[in-house]
Formats: structure tokens, sequence, C-alpha cells
């Protein structure tokens, strides 16, 4: 990719590395609840942001804070070096900021370029015989799919008959085509399996790939650790750290998403009141592996793990 | 499809359609929804032409004719909001409700036949507009909601009409200023010399009798399967049937498109209406009650799923062939006409049962 890339709307994305979104101290409370607090990161063009964490962490809150859905309460929140306050998705998509939900807006039984230009079709001739420009779509569909890395036979199959991978390609394509600079990506691995995470990882590199500014939300390291150029994670409704790469490897990494010590000790208490249980045993297993204490290659057997 | 993308180029054929073959494009014309339409069309017109004599003579074929016509029109409007999501039991009625409208204000107050006509097409676009609106802000189902139109305006069919003229039927009517055009439009007919056919032997079986309606029949189809195919509005009609929150995020106007599908079809109503008046010059409270279940019956089998998103109009026409084909041939095969009802029953579990397939076929075909 070039310095810029022209989309659809005309949209010229920045340079790769410089800033779109930076939050500093970023807060959202409902009323007395504070769902939301500390969070400070940036999102540069042509990277990928993680933001990490477990269910009811805040990751949502967060999203919805980026996307437009809620105002956020207190911090800073700058787009292209100005500061913003959303009040509705609309202002988020003015300004290129696309999310991507988990059920993908998508009308399973329609064909993919159908789906592709739902609610954005490109037209021909005016007032009564105005028409969809069939070709055109699916040209364009077909193309800006290539263009991620998905070849598909057939643009005019029901997107139903695609991978779980594949349909989330084609949002992501979508988001893209309709002029995204920043892609929030609500959770896309967390219902897929193994295979299928590696697909959708590969898009995700792709569009960082075309220069887009990503956020990733994910409560798998594994998934974020090859594809992150930044790691924000959460936990509690606050951040716990913005780490780049260079300064954090995966073990790290998954040690502090999983809270190491609170696993470590809850492991314990289950081993002392259930000594053989199957749960304590699976437990120790992960702290081992969490922990890094206990390698692979050392011994897999739980009993060696006790006291470690 | 995650094959050819997630492994290296090797596996990848070269070029993209000609993955396509001849195979596929026949597969794909059979995935249709109307094509289990048009074969039992064709299974039935060969069946009653063979076992009985007057069926296949155009002079026994004009009144098929006539009948699936009128219902290929009010079937392609359900079928359309049956895409769409939703279901409407009032549809019925409207064809009474409109007929009655037009006729008390021809003959009762002598109004202007165009006039009478343009004003039951407002009102039925009024208990359209009603429909949508009512589904869409209670959030309840189209089925309950209409469920109660179809009462009120069945009440009001009878007890209005019965306050106003002292009976539920309105005849007499062609002293009407203006009445002979209205039946130019409506009512007239056209005969086609089919003398030339093979198996009319009789002169006086020549004649295949067209009404107006057959070509107010073709016109929706051509129009409906152009709106749903090749417009944006077909688009949204397809999207909101199929996944409604869905089309709600990408920006489609679910709440435009719902109502403007109740007003169509209460629209289509009026026009049955009109060629029911115009065509018999008589218009009963209790025309069209009843025959609510029998749209969607056949836009059923003309393909069209129950849970919406998939269909065509081309299918539901066929439907409503197949309903006007059987109806009359169980008449010439000289068998009690009750039978039709078993077989509407039978057609439509049939029916359902083959979309279920077809739909799971193709959500799977790779």
């Amino acid at each position: 990719m070039s310095t810029t890339t022209a989309t659809a709307s005309g949209v010229t994305l920045p340079a790769p590395g410089s800033s779109i979104i930076e939050v500093e101290d970023l807060g959202k409370s409902y009323g007395s609840v504070i769902a939301l607090r500390g969070v400070t990161t940036h999102v540069n063009a042509g990277e990928v942001t993680c933001v990490l964490g477990d269910n009811g962490a805040g990751k949502s809150t967060f999203i919805k804070v980026l996307a437009g859905a809620h105002a956020h309460s207190e911090g800073r929140f700058v787009v292209d070096g100005e500061e913003r306050k959303f009040s509705s998705p609309r202002d988020a998509l003015a300004l290129g900021i696309a999310t991507v939900y988990q059920d993908l807006a998508v009308v399973p039984l329609m064909p993919v370029w159908r789906n592709f230009f739902l609610g954005a079709e490109i037209r021909r001739g005016f007032g009564p015989f105005s028409r969809l420009d069939i070709p055109e779509m699916k040209r364009i569909t077909k193309a800006e799919l290539a263009a991620m890395g998905i070849d598909l036979r057939d643009v005019d199959q029901p997107i139903g008959t695609l991978s779980g991978g594949e349909r989330q390609c084609v949002a992501i394509a979508r988001a893209v085509y309709f002029g995204a600079r920043v892609l929030i990506l609500d959770e896309p691995t967390a219902a897929l399996g193994v295979r299928q995470s590696g697909v959708v990882l590969k898009y995700v590199a792709a569009a960082r790939d075309r220069g887009l500014g990503v956020i990733f939300i994910t409560h798998n390291p594994h998934h974020a650790y090859p594809v992150g150029d930044r790691f924000m994670l959460l936990r509690r409704g606050k951040s716990i750290g913005n780490f780049p790469k260079g300064e954090m490897t995966l073990d790290e990494l998954v040690q502090m998403m999983a809270g190491g010590a609170e696993l470590e000790a809850l492991s314990h208490e289950l081993a002392r009141t259930l000594p053989d249980s199957e749960v304590a045993r699976a437990l120790e297993e992960e702290v081992a592996e969490t922990m890094g204490t206990g390698t692979q290659a050392d011994d897999a057997s739980p009993g060696s793990h006790r006291g470690s | 499809m995650s094959t050819t993308a997630a492994r290296p180029p090797v596996a990848a054929p070269e070029g993209t359609d000609e993955r396509l073959g001849r195979h596929a494009r026949l597969a794909a014309v059979l995935r249709r929804p109307a094509v289990g339409a048009l074969v039992a069309a064709i299974v039935i017109f060969l069946y009653f032409s063979f076992t009985t004599t007057a069926f296949a003579l155009p002079s026994g074929a004009s009144t098929w004719v006539f009948t699936s016509s009128s219902f290929a029109i009010m079937a392609v409007a359900v079928a359309l909001l049956m895409i769409g999501g939703e279901f409407d039991l009032s549809a019925g009625a409207m064809t009474g409700f409109t007929g009655l409208i037009t006729g008390i204000l021809m003959t009762h107050y002598h109004w202007n036949v165009w006039l009478s006509v343009v004003a039951s097409l407002v009102a039925a676009l009024a208990v359209g507009f009603l429909n949508g609106v009512l589904v869409m802000k209670t959030g309840l189902p189209s089925f309950i909601v209409t469920l109660g139109t179809f009462f009120v305006l069945r009440g009001v069919d009878l007890a209005v009409v019965k306050q106003i003229i002292h009976q539920v039927s309105v005849v007499n009517f062609q002293e009407a200023p203006g009445y002979d055009a209205g039946a130019q439009v409506f009512g007239s007919y056209v005969k086609i010399d089919l003398g030339w056919l093979p198996w009319v032997h009789v002169d006086s079986t020549k004649y295949l009798t067209v009404y107006a309606a057959t070509f107010w029949a073709i016109a929706v189809v051509l129009v409906a399967s152009w709106v749903l195919q090749r417009t944006h509005a077909g688009n949204w009609i397809f999207a909101v049937g199929g996944a409604q929150q869905s089309a709600r995020q990408v920006g489609v106007p679910v709440f435009r498109t719902k109502v403007r599908l109740f007003m169509t079809t209460a629209a289509a109503g009026w026009l049955v209406g009109m060629l029911n008046l115009f065509k018999t010059t008589t218009a009963q409270s209790t025309t069209g009650v009843g025959q609510e279940f029998v749209y969607i019956i056949c836009a059923v089998v003309g393909g069209c799923l129950l849970t919406g998103g998939y269909g065509s109009a081309v299918g539901a026409a066929l439907g409503a062939l197949i309903y006007g084909m059987v109806g009359q041939g169980i008449v010439y095969a000289g068998w009690d006409s009750d039978w039709l009802y078993a077989f509407l029953g039978v057609m439509l579990l049939g029916a359902v049962l083959v979309n279920n397939w077809v739909k799971t076929r193709a959500e799977q075909m790779r």
C-alpha cells in the first residue's frame, strides 16, 4: 500500500503511523455507576490497537463511546487532533469510524453483493425508472473482497452459505469500502473455531495493511498478539495498562490478561477443599501454563506443580 | 470457499467465473423460488386437459383464466408483504370493502364513477397505512393486528352498509355518471379466436374470453418483479423480511418499507375490488371474506417463505394459477367442489416442506 488509499466515498487515508484517535483518561459513568475510567491509548493509521479484557471489563462501554452510541463523561477524546464528543453513531461514521458488530448486520438469505451494498445501493436512471446497477455492484463487491484476500466464485450466492470468517470479512470489506478509516471490530473471533479465527486475523492484517486504523476487541490474547501493535488491557472498568508490542511478550500479556495471581489463589483454594477434583487439576494446569512456571516440555503431570 | 482462501494459490483456479460451470447455472435456475410452482402448474394443466373435455377448450379456460388473474393480483401483493416478513389478514375483506364504498358512492350519493373509484382507493390506502403503523409502532405480530382490521372491516361492511342503503349488497349502478368508462377499464373483455387449436372441434367453444383482470394481473406481476429484483426498494423488502435488525443497522428505512408494503397490499385489494365490481356489477358485504388465507397459500405455493426474506412475484402468480385451475378443474371433472379445500391444505403443507428444504439447500450450497 502506498501512503494514501482512496475508497468509495473519496476518503483519503492518512499516512501509516500517523495518529487518528487519541483517548486520555477517558471515563464513562451511567448515573452513579462508573462503567469505565482512566483509559488512555491511541489508534494510528495502519496499526492495530487491541483492547483486551474479560467479560464485564468495560470493553463494550469503550466501543460504545468510540462508536458514538454513548458520549464519554470524563477525559479527552481526540480525533484528527480535534477534541470530540459524539452524540450519535452518525457522528462517528462521518469521521470514518465504523463498527463491525458481532452479528455483522448481514441478511443470510440475500446474495453477497446485495448484502455488500444494502442500504447504499448504486442506482442508474431517474424517477420511476431508477434501478440497481447490478453489474457494477457485483464487480465492486468481487474486487473489494479480492483486495481483502477473499476469492469468491460467485457473489450471487446467499451470504449465509459463507463461513463465519468469510462473513466477517465481507462486513469488514463493506465498512472499508464505504469510507472507514478506523475499524472497530467487536470480538470478531469470539464465535469461531481455531482455523476460522486464523482466517479473520488474516483479514484484520489485510485491513491494517491497507492503511486503516483497527481497534480489535477480544478476550483472547493469543488472537490479539500476532496482529496487534498496541495492547490496552481493561479490568473491572479500569485500564490496567497500555503497551506497545515491543514492551511486551505474549506470555506477559497472557499473564496480565488472566489476572495470574487471582487465578492461582483460586486453584489453591479448590485444591484444599476438593483435593482430587478434576476442576482443581484442570485449573492448576492452566495456572501453570499461564504463569509460565511449569513449561510444557518439563512435566505435564498435575501433581508436580502442587505448591508452585 | 474457506479452503481456497486459506490455501496457497496452487489450489485456487485461475480466473474467477470459470469455476461456475453449466451445472452450477442449471442448479441456480432450479433453486429459484418459482420453479416448483411452475412444474406443479404444468402437471395440473395437463391432468385436467386430458381427464376433462372442457378444461383446455378456449371457452372453458376463460373461467379459470379470470379467477386466476384476480387471485394473482392479490397473491403477488401478499407475496411482497410476506417477503417483507409480514402478513395481512385484512386483504380479503379489503376487496369487498372497496367495492362497497365505490358502489354506494355511485348509487346512493350519485358520485361520478372516477371520483368513487378514487375515494375507495384513498380509503384502502388509509387502512393499509394504519395496518403498517400499528404493526410497526406496537411491535405486535402483523397476524394479530390485521386480524383485528379484518373483523373491523367485516363489521363495517355489514353494519354501515345496512345503515345507509338498508341492504347488504349494492346493485344496479349502470346509470351512475361515467359508468361506461369505468367498465371499460375494469370490467371489459376481449374475445380471442383460438379455433386453430387442434382440439377445438365445435365452433361455439373457440373463443377465449380475456377480462381486463388478466391484463392488470400481468402488469402487476411485471411491475412487482421489476421492483423486487431491480430496484433498491426490492432490496430493502428482502432485507426487512430476512433480518430486520441487520437491515436497520445498515441504514435501511424499515418503518417506511413495511408501511408501504401494507399500503401496496391494500391497494391491490382495491384493484381486485374494482375488477369484481365492474365485472359482476354487484358489490356484496361478504365479498372476499375468507380469501385472505387463499392469497397466503398462493404465495407459499409460489415459493415464499412464511418466515420472510425469500420468494418471488412470478411464483405467487403461478400459485394463483394453480388455485384457479384446480378450482375450475374440479368442477369440470364433476367432483364435489369442496374437495378444493382439502387440496389447498395438502398443497400448502407440501409447499411449506419443499420451501424449507430449498431454503436449507440454498444456505448450505457452496
